[in-house]
């Protein structure tokens, strides 16, 4: 999943037109440049323009139990403080994720938002673009996922539902497993002008334990800077780690078998933007939100942290 | 899947059935029950609407649920509107001078879910079933509790009747 600051529109083939400049497009292109703008086209024309009417409640319902059995029995998952989100009406969910491209917590936190408030209640989840377009992954969509992007989001909030983002996207997702207990969310501020544009409530979502189902070793950014693929696919690390049944894992592209890590995942009482930091119409300053919503994240977190006695067991 | 769970009660099904339908005292002796949340007009009766949700694994799970039979002082049952299905009842019968058989009984699904939702239904059983036999045994203790307390003051009162000089 991934951050809304950062995601471009998600239009047919203008990005490609966007990725150029103008001199590459005037130049005569060699055939590495030719085969690289390709592929880059192809991955973003698999992007699906978000269709929120995709959402499925019916199927949803029916996936709740398989989604329960892994997260009761593998992860032994526990979610506190449902109460926190607002009964009806739009809201940001805000979270911090871990898992590499797995995020257990994700499936975990979504079942229990789904039995919590029913099926019925609008959930969409912002996930990276190719995410939502690998193929066998279609079924995400079902759920209520769309691809990253400032149009999705707002297209998701204005139509009522709860939105949970992941600022942090893949630059948290696939941080060393060292770094595990820390939110990370790269600077990305966009869930914050989100809110303020909407006038919605952001509701901070804290997990712990996704980061203990693999060793992550590192993002691997250098790496992905050099092969290019963060002009390609908008993919900024290449993550590097030893899990199942792989060994060495080098980019996670297949995904792999989480180990059975205890994910704990608990929900903050809701941040009223206007109320809290614009008192008599002042302006609402980003980084002072941003700041108190990743130091409220941070010391929750560090509170689950402190509940855990040993990796993966909880 | 059909769990169940029943016990006796040292009390008449009337005052059995006062706890059982007061929405107010569930949360009191439920166990793993996390809400019972009356949205209906009425708070108890044929067709009164009732948000449940009930701990079991790693999730919250319930639904709306509608009372659909109502026959004081022995059967009360309702059924799901929306949410997880299930059918749930409550059976008060006598079992003797002042006793009652109480009996609690949910059936639970997901319809539509196949192998995974059998195998669900079946990993959950045994937390549910756990459930409704603590929520027999906490309701057998506060009920047989205030009839103890409601003795006590009925002897008080006769005790204090009979110091009075007249």
């Amino acid at each position: 999943m991934a951050d809304t600051t950062t995601a471009r529109p998600t239009g047919n083939n203008g990005h490609l037109r966007e990725a150029l400049d103008d001199d590459e497009v005037r130049r005569p292109l060699s055939l590495v440049e030719r085969v690289r703008q390709a592929v880059a086209g192809q991955a973003r024309d698999r992007v699906p323009v978000a269709d929120l009417d995709e959402r499925d409640p019916d199927w949803i319902r029916e996936r709740l139990p398989g989604l329960w059995l892994a997260a009761s029995v593998w992860f032994r998952g526990e979610v506190r403080g449902l109460g926190n989100i607002p009964e009806e009406g739009p809201v940001l969910l805000v979270g911090n994720h871990s898992g590499g491209n797995m995020t257990p917590d994700s499936g975990v936190f979504i079942l229990a938002f789904s039995t919590y408030f029913g099926v019925e209640r609008r959930f969409h989840q912002l996930a990276h673009n190719l995410v939502v377009s690998m193929p066998g992954l279609g079924f995400l969509r079902k759920f209520g996922t769309v691809a990253a992007s400032h149009e999705n989001a707002e297209q998701a909030l204005r139509s009522g539902a709860a939105l949970l983002v992941y600022p942090g996207g893949d630059h948290e997702v696939h941080r060393p497993s060292w770094e595990g207990n820390t939110i990370n969310f790269d600077g990305r501020r966009g869930f914050v002008r989100l809110a303020l544009e909407h006038d919605v409530p952001i509701v901070p979502v804290v997990a712990i334990g996704g980061q203990e189902t693999a060793l992550f070793l590192s993002r691997g950014e250098g790496l992905s800077k050099l092969l290019g693929l963060d002009r390609l696919l908008r993919l900024k690390v290449l993550p590097i780690s030893i899990a199942i049944p792989w060994g060495l894992n080098v980019g996670d592209v297949l995904g792999h078998v989480p180990l059975p890590a205890k994910i704990t995942i608990e929900v903050l009482p809701a941040i009223h933007l206007r109320e809290q930091f614009g008192a008599g119409g002042a302006e609402i300053d980003i980084d002072e939100v941003y700041d108190h919503v990743t130091a409220t994240m941070q010391e929750t977190l560090d509170a689950l942290a402190s509940e855990r006695r040993l990796p993966i067991i909880g | 899947m059909r769990v169940g769970a029943q016990i006796d009660v040292a009390a008449p099904p009337e005052l059995v059935w006062g706890w059982v339908t007061d929405p107010a005292r569930t949360l009191h002796f439920m166990a793993g029950v996390t809400r019972w949340e009356v949205v209906s007009e009425h708070d108890r009766g044929l067709g009164a609407r009732y948000r449940t949700l009930m701990r079991v694994g790693s999730a919250e799970v319930g639904g709306l649920v509608e009372t659909v039979e109502y026959d004081e002082p022995f059967d009360i049952a309702w059924t799901s509107v929306t949410g997880l299905d299930q059918r749930g009842r409550w059976r008060l019968r006598p079992s003797g001078p002042n006793r009652t058989r109480v009996e609690l009984r949910i059936c639970y699904g997901v319809a539509g879910a196949g192998i995974t939702g059998w195998l669900a239904e079946h990993v959950a059983a045994p937390t549910v079933r756990e459930n409704l036999r603590r929520s027999l045994m906490e309701l057998r203790r506060q009920v047989e509790h205030e009839q103890a307390r409601a003795r006590a003051a009925a002897r008080r009162a006769a005790a204090g009747r009979a110091a009075v000089p007249h």
